[in-house]
């Protein structure tokens, strides 16, 4: 292993290209300075965070302390599922919705990966666990934040479409079958870019990740397919849960359409 | 159909016994809450109150098929697939001939369509789910004439063979008189019978 080390002042000057983007669009008004300086601050403190928590965890692989970091990036995430979005399901429902179609695509596909691929001694062993979970639960995070995202805000525009359908006695389930399709769609596309896009234009990070670290890169090419298949189906099973179990709360028990049961928008 | 002490949209109350082959038109300002009566009846907006049809409460029938049979006719049609014959399915077109189509409406896009053939279209498509009741909203807005003299005889052509019953909203007390015998006021949040 051959890495070279990174100072203080390296990262430094990475930092001040954010500045630079930083004060040319607030030259330009784009009215996105703020945001972008929070998600820099974010970035360089949760990581440094991670950092001490991955170290630490490696020192000390007590299988609690890993189930409380992996919840942790659960609840996480499902707070940011809601986070960008325009008008989402209200109260704890967009929560609940995210977390639990998180839990059973991410949890699901990392543990299969950790027991049947990669076959660790301790099949727990954080090396692996942390970064494969993370890897996929952030993935799954974006897939099911679009696919919710389309969902509400086309159900929102769809009203009258939707209960025609109704209206004409068809079932919730094929008033929004079309909606749901889309969603589901939107949801997997950035992966599905990402996998046909992968080695011809660009360098999955992991992979440069690996090879930086002085990886073979055909060892590094290994994992990066693994880890794109774990992602693309963690990814393709929790934007499905999402969807579905989403468009079920945007109707009630007697199949009407509630909008009510949605957020304002964001200004 | 029978609506007894019918609560809904902002508190408004309305009760109701409707007939079979009988036609009760509703009139009232816009925004009163005409179309919000129809919605409810349709089961498209929560309400409290005894609704049933045949003696059969709403709560016993199956939504989709209880929206089947209470059909509900929109002030605005909307379409959601690209043609006109994937909305509906037509036993013959006898009914297409005489709301003045042929048969070739059905591969038309419904993004052609101009907005007195969606009301007539959409007229069709209503009728083709055989409703028990019909809740018509303004449903001859815009149409010309002719068209509206087709359409008022049309339903009632299906009121007396199917002996269903209708609610008719309109601001066109003539027509009201034309196809009702009685009908309802709704003025200031409060349902009367009007006089005739």
């Amino acid at each position: 292993m051959n890495v070279i080390l990174l100072s203080a002042t390296d990262l430094a000057m990475a930092g001040g290209l954010i500045f630079l983007l930083g004060s040319a669009s607030q030259i330009s008004r784009l009215g996105i300075t703020k945001s972008l300086y929070i998600a820099s601050f974010r970035t360089a403190g949760q990581l440094f965070l991670i950092g001490f928590v991955l170290k630490a965890l490696f020192e000390n692989p007590n299988p609690l302390w890993i189930l409380l970091v992996s919840l942790t990036m659960l609840i996480a995430a499902g707070r940011e599922v809601g986070a960008r979005q325009n008008r989402k399901l209200a109260g704890k429902w967009n929560f609940l919705t995210g977390t639990t179609a998180m839990f059973f695509s991410s949890f699901t596909i990392t543990f299969f990966a950790l027991v049947a691929i990669i076959q660790n001694d301790r099949w727990y062993d954080p090396q692996y666990g942390i970064p494969l979970l993370g890897m996929v639960l952030g993935n799954t995070m974006t897939g099911v934040s679009l696919g919710l995202d389309n969902l509400t805000t086309s159900s929102w525009k769809s009203k009258n479409t939707i209960e025609a359908q109704l209206a004409c006695g068809l079932s919730w389930q094929k008033s929004i079958s079309t909606i749901r399709r889309d969603s589901i769609r939107t949801g997997m596309i950035p992966i599905i870019n990402s996998m046909a896009a992968a080695g011809l234009v660009s360098l999955p990070g992991m992979m440069t990740g690996q090879i930086l670290s002085g990886t073979s890169p055909l060892e590094a090419v290994k994992y990066q397919i693994l880890i794109m298949f774990l992602i693309a189906s963690g990814t393709g099973i929790g934007t499905l849960i999402a969807v579905i179990l989403g468009s079920r709360r945007l109707f009630d028990d007697r199949h009407r359409l509630r909008l009510d049961r949605l957020t304002e928008p964001r200004q | 159909m029978n609506i007894n002490e019918l609560r809904y949209g902002p508190g408004i109350r309305f009760s109701l016994r409707l007939e079979c082959g009988e036609c009760v038109g509703l009139t009232g300002p816009s925004g009163g809450g005409k179309t919000l009566l129809l919605r409810a009846l349709a089961d498209l907006d929560p309400s409290n109150g005894d609704l049933s049809l045949n003696q059969a409460k709403k709560e016993t029938v199956e939504p989709a098929q209880w929206r089947k049979q209470v059909g509900y006719l929109s002030s605005e049609s909307a379409w959601w697939a690209t043609r006109v014959g994937e909305h509906f399915n037509l036993e013959n077109n006898a009914l297409l001939i005489t709301m003045g189509f042929e048969n070739q409406v059905l591969n038309w896009d419904v993004q052609r369509l101009s907005s007195g053939e969606r009301q007539r279209l959409a007229f069709i498509r209503l009728l083709c789910q055989k409703p028990k009741v019909l809740l018509l909203d303004e449903p001859t807005a815009n149409l010309d004439s002719e068209n509206k003299a087709q359409l008022e005889k049309s339903v009632l052509d299906y009121l007396r063979t199917q002996k269903a019953a209708c609610l008719w909203v309109s601001h066109d007390r003539e027509q009201l008189k034309r196809v009702s015998k009685r009908s309802l006021h709704l003025s200031s949040g409060v349902w009367r019978e009007s006089p005739t």
